[in-house]
């Protein structure tokens, strides 16, 4: 099993701050989600970090067991 | 006191100081800023920002969340990129995450420098990217309840001025 975590405001549309999923490529991995929720996870302004560190590219990603995919929205500002 | 992660070290240079904290409780910015001012003999001048949690606007508490693997690496990198542009020997910055009330402290950056122009740039820098190129995301409590605070123009407006630096977070 996998970790995603949510941050920010995405914390609110998951209804939690993280989940626990099966492993897979992104694509499965947002396809078994709440479609709702994976329409804003997939945001252009939506970053995602694998195991701390910012993922250049989404295609082709692999998430496997014991990995923490984290969604990171913009930041705040003032 | 408030506690911290561990994260103040010592640069290669021998005079240069950087030291860097996410405190998860209330501090006093100036149990940090005397000990700072001390490891700089020979200053120029130390310029200091507090930053607070404002009061009014309805606003009843503010928490601040962040994502341990970037944040505070992200916080060391900006520091170092403020000591080599402005030539500093030293800069402190330490920040708040957790629940925050009006009044309390979120953020201190404290820079000491050979001469006054560098220092007060140089908080002016860090200030301009903490608020808005580093991972924190702020949400504010008012009667309505809790909402998440979005990016602002003016951030953007704000990071403009210094270029194409950036952390990577904005």
């Amino acid at each position: 099993m996998a970790t995603l975590l949510f941050l920010g405001r995405l914390e609110d549309i998951a209804g939690a701050p993280e989940l626990t999923v099966p492993g897979g490529t992104i694509e499965q991995v947002l396809a078994a989600l709440d479609p709702a929720l994976a329409v804003e996870l997939l945001g252009e302004r939506v970053r995602m970090a694998l195991n701390g560190r910012i993922l250049a590219e989404r295609g082709g990603i692999v998430i496997a067991d014991g990995d923490e995919l984290a969604f990171l929205p913009p930041v705040s500002g003032g | 006191m408030a506690t911290s992660w561990p994260s103040s070290r010592r640069s290669a240079g021998v005079d240069r100081v950087i030291d860097v904290r996410l405190l998860t409780a209330p501090f006093n910015p100036g149990a940090f800023v005397g000990p700072f001012t001390h490891a700089h003999p020979g200053l120029g001048g130390v310029c200091t920002f507090v930053g607070e949690v404002r009061s009014g606007g309805g606003v009843e508490a503010l928490e601040l969340r962040h994502y341990e693997p970037l944040t505070l690496p992200g916080m060391e990198t900006l520091a170092e990129r403020s000591v080599a542009r402005f030539g500093l020997m030293g800069i402190m910055i330490l920040h708040r995450t957790g629940l925050l009330h009006p009044g309390e402290p979120i953020v201190c950056v404290s820079a000491a420098a050979r001469h006054r122009r560098g220092a007060i740039d140089a908080v002016d820098f860090a200030m301009d990217h903490l608020k808005s190129d580093s991972w924190f995301w702020k949400r504010e409590k008012t009667a309505a309840g809790w909402c998440w605070i979005e990016p602002r123009t003016q951030d953007h407006d704000d990071l403009a001025r210094w270029g194409h630096f950036r952390i990577g977070a904005d």
